[in-house]
């Protein structure tokens, strides 16, 4: 239900709905003594007031976020295609699984053999991860994709240093993920980019020019950004491992090809993969996801300690294995986000080995109708190769009418649709990159195909209309600027 | 749909991929199952974690009563189901939340600016550490040994790359405070502690903040934050940066993920924060709205020369903190804080009592203590206290270097019959020891 009212009402922030004395919580009764707390904590700085925390009894509370749920939009809402993101549907018996108490519960620290299940559990997932990347050992620790990407690159690093082998560089290509060469610095890394060639697939010949003997590793995403498989990896493979260094999936887009094509097979040496995109855990408005990392043979004595090892038995058992004495060591406080990891636990159960693979070819397949669906409308940037999961068009041509693709986005949140991600790659000019995902009907797809169309011939004929664009949401087109050069980051009572 | 591409099957669309990099046979994988059968089967292996346990556990994650609102709120799936908020028209909900999360992070640190949520409170440390080493162009750290372990050997696996230094500063084996170093070298940029430490002792923030500043350090305190419903904040006692976890926040436990890093820090430091930031601004109406802000920081636009390559956080976990602070309140925080303090110390004071066990330390604590165990296998002692239904721990080393510590910690859900059960579960293990 819509909430009552202008749509375009000011929600009050929570602390403006706040009033002395009120309040949701209560707290048990104590049945331990009583203690005087100046004299226990003689000697120590106490606070002489309370964090003002706002002060709420629980109906306005639960009115209050209920409310602000319903100024956002999901992908239970409507079609979320952006690009690199696979927003497909969350199915909801993940939700049960991660509410499981004897899951919930489990203390990070206790005993082992007190937490079999989950110990079992994230065996298991890394069991498939293994499997489904063709590479030999997993670290659950990994919060989300950047962290794993992190940690691939410090078990690059530990490899060659163990080696006593000094190499600072790791490639990326130019349509690569932002992360790459951030997580490349985070890593102590130089970055060097390896061109594009005319047809959207990385330039071989410039990456054999590049390498030498700095070269610690490339990284690399298949299909690349722009939703084209890099037919050449192998070749790539060869070029890289030729001078020493190693290779590096980036898993963000493994949605592609998972149960059908593996990173091991060609050619990597360790992946990370983003459950929240590819095994359809909730993306929570920007997390928690998790980024579990895969990692060769070679790589493997290097992976975050602890790792958990299985003991053979009448019931197999489960323990955490600490004495990992080439590790690079801990990135988590506890052992990752474990109630994310039994969520994608349950979709892999789910679809199995063979659900996989048709979960992917549907995915490629929704793409490959969508794009034929939208190219009318604007051109794909790279139409030389068949798109995979994703496809980017170049939506330039709006130009001439005095907009940009963002305006078209805009245009296309009043038609109903999230817009694709946009100005992304960098490599294309005005890029709109659109992922649908294997989830969504034919109708759908047909629809915004529609609204797309809709839109970018109403830039000519009404340029006006994308440019007030949107309209229809609570709030209009917002002064990021403005943000920025005035930073107002907390809610205060002056302001 | 495939006729309208030309195709005839499924496998055609992958038709361009090289035969030579397909998997040469099956891969070893089982066949799918109705969504009946997995919940069965995974209730039956989460069957194998006892569930029957009393938790007096501690190390970071405190066993806290999540009241229902928190879970109700995650449910909604415009929240749940939704990403980062890169177009914010249709993201408000979340923008607006992640904001009040921001203040009641500024609010629990005592600093002005905070960031959109970290993975967890260790790799927060990590960021902060990055983020001292950038303002002070320094490249040195110093970190309490009173840290926890797994927050210390991540900021060692995040510094070893940059060739960043880390010394230790030594804690005094009586109270079990960090002792204050008179001499901060002028190359450290950052002297790292936590509130309360890793033995639950509360340090002298105010001192240490003092003996940083004096050597041009930034004073980085990692933040219990239930703490501040009765410890002054690091913010007002002069710590540059403060970061911590939010389990203790309404995450629940979790097997400790996932869970919520934040990071709050001066004005002065807002454009070297890492990832995102949430702030207010107003449409081209004047309404006032909300946007992901300072962008350029970020590794989408900054690339290798963002100021961390974090991009999605833990945002649903901020919203279940906001979430849960919102249902605290001032008043709540304050009772929570007292009524965890209570029970641990009536818990320490039972404890202390038995045979050959002893409090570790003399100085103050809140919520959670370091116990001294008669017994040379400690990690047995635990496990029999675990057999018998109460959990304690984590085992952490002791700072004279000689064996190991237990730390024991009692949040408001403990009762009498709880601590009794506990003594003399521990009474039982370590007679059957000797």
């Amino acid at each position: 239900m819509p909430v009552m009212g202008p749509v375009a009402v000011d929600e009050p922030t929570i602390f403006e709905r706040s009033r002395p004395g009120r309040r949701a919580s209560e707290m048990p009764t104590a049945d331990v003594d009583d203690v005087d707390v100046a004299a226990l904590l003689d000697g120590v700085e106490l606070a002489d007031e309370m964090p003002a925390l706002p002060e709420i009894a629980e109906l306005d509370l639960v009115r209050h976020f209920t409310r602000m749920s319903q100024r956002n939009h999901g992908i239970d809402v409507g079609f979320y295609p952006l690009g690199s993101c696979s927003m497909k549907y969350n199915p909801r018996q993940a939700e049960r699984i991660a509410a499981l108490p004897a899951f919930r519960q489990a203390h990070p620290w206790a005993p082992d053999a007190a937490v079999q299940g989950t110990l079992a559990a994230l065996w298991e997932l890394e069991r498939w991860l293994v499997e489904l990347t063709g590479l030999h050992a997993a670290s659950l620790q990994p919060a989300a994709g950047a962290q794993g990407e992190l940690v691939g690159l410090l078990l690059i690093r530990a490899y060659h240093e163990h080696r006593g082998d000094d190499r600072d560089v790791i490639i990326v290509p130019d349509s690569a993920h932002g992360t790459n060469p951030a997580s490349a610095t985070t890593a102590g890394f130089r970055t060097v980019t390896v061109p594009s060639g005319p047809g959207g697939l990385v330039d071989a010949d410039a990456l054999a020019d590049l390498v030498d003997d700095h070269t610690a590793g490339l990284m690399l995403t298949n299909p690349n950004t722009l939703g084209l498989f890099e037919l050449d990896i192998a070749r790539m493979a060869q070029i890289v491992h030729d001078v020493g260094g190693l290779l590096y999936y980036d898993g963000a887009n493994f949605n592609a090809i998972a149960g059908r094509v593996r990173p091991g097979d060609m050619g990597f040496d360790v992946v990370h993969l983003n459950v929240h995109k590819t095994f359809a855990t909730p993306h929570g408005g920007g997390g928690p996801g998790a980024g579990p990392v895969v990692a060769s043979e070679a790589l493997a004595p290097f992976l975050p300690a602890p790792v958990i090892v299985a003991d053979d038995g009448p019931v197999p058992s489960y323990r955490f294995d600490h004495d990992r004495p080439h590790s690079i060591g801990r990135v988590h406080g506890f052992h990752g986000n474990t109630g994310v990891l039994v969520r994608a636990l349950s979709y892999l159960q789910r679809h199995g080995g063979d659900g996989l693979a048709s979960m992917s070819a549907k995915a490629v397949l929704n793409a490959n109708y969508l794009a034929a669906r939208t190219t009318d409308t604007l051109p794909l940037a790279y139409p030389q190769h068949p798109p995979m999961h994703e496809f980017v068009l170049r939506g330039s041509a709006v130009r001439e009418h005095g907009l940009k693709v963002l305006d078209v986005c805009k245009r296309l949140i009043d038609l109903g649709f999230h817009p694709p991600t946009n100005y992304f790659p960098l490599i294309v000019d005005e890029a709109l990159m659109i992922e649908p995902t294997e989830t969504e009907t034919p109708e759908t797809l047909d629809a915004f195909a529609a609204a797309l169309a809709q839109a970018v011939d109403e830039a000519e004929r009404d340029p006006d209309l994308l440019r007030d664009a949107p309209t229809t949401t609570p709030v209009r087109r917002l002064d990021e600027a403005k943000a920025a050069r005035e930073l107002v980051l907390r809610w205060s009572p002056l302001a | 749909m495939l006729e309208v591409l030309g195709h005839e099957h499924l496998d055609d669309l992958f038709a361009h991929i090289p035969e030579s990099l397909r998997p040469t046979a099956p891969l070893d994988l089982p066949p799918g199952r109705s969504e009946d059968e997995v919940v069965g089967t995974l209730s039956r292996l989460a069957a194998r974690n006892r569930t029957d346990l009393i938790c007096f556990a501690g190390g970071g994650a405190y066993d806290h009563y999540v009241p229902a609102v928190v879970d109700a709120v995650l449910q909604r799936g415009e929240l749940l189901t939704s990403y980062t908020p890169y177009q914010p028209e249709v993201s408000q909900g979340i923008l607006q939340v992640l904001f009040e999360f921001q203040t009641m992070i500024c609010e629990l640190s005592g600093l002005p600016v905070a960031n959109a949520s970290l993975y967890d409170g260790g790799s927060a440390v990590a960021e902060a550490a990055a983020m001292a080493c950038a303002i002070t162009r320094r490249s040195r750290l110093v970190v309490s040994q009173a840290t926890d372990a797994p927050t210390r050997q991540i900021l060692a696996t995040y510094s070893h790359p940059h060739g960043r230094s880390i010394d230790g500063l030594a804690v005094d084996t009586t109270t079990g405070m960090t002792t204050i170093t008179d001499a901060v070298d002028d190359d450290v940029a950052a002297v790292v502690v936590s509130q309360p430490n890793g033995f639950g002792v509360i340090e002298d923030i105010r001192a240490h903040a003092e003996a940083a500043h004096a050597a041009g350090a930034l004073l980085i305190v990692k933040l219990e934050p239930t703490a501040v419903g009765l410890l002054a904040t690091p913010g007002s006692q002069g710590a540059d940066i403060v970061v911590g976890d939010g389990q203790a926040l309404g995450q629940g436990l979790q097997f400790g993920g996932p869970t919520v890093g934040f990071l709050a820090c001066a004005t002065d430091h807002a454009r070297r924060i890492p990832g995102r930031v949430v702030g207010e601004t107003v449409d081209i109406t004047g309404q006032r709205g909300y946007v992901m802000t300072l962008r350029t920081r970020e590794q989408d636009i900054r690339r290798e020369r963002a100021t961390s390559n974090i991009c999605t956080n833990q945002t649903l976990c901020a919203v279940a903190a906001t979430v849960y602070m919102s249902w605290l309140g001032p008043q709540g925080l304050r009772e929570l804080a007292v009524g965890s303090l209570r029970r641990t110390h009536a818990t320490a004071e039972h404890l202390a009592k038995v045979d050959g066990l002893e409090l570790a330390f003399t100085g103050p604590y809140l919520k959670e203590f370091a116990v001294r165990l008669p017994s040379a296998d400690v990690h047995a002692v635990v496990g029999g206290v675990c057999d018998d239904g109460y959990l304690i721990g984590p085992v952490v080393d002791d700072p004279t270097g000689d064996g190991h510590l237990v730390m024991v910690a009692a949040t408001e859900r403990r009762t009498t019959a709880d601590i009794t059960g506990l003594v003399a579960a521990l009474e039982r293990q370590l007679a059957d020891q000797r």
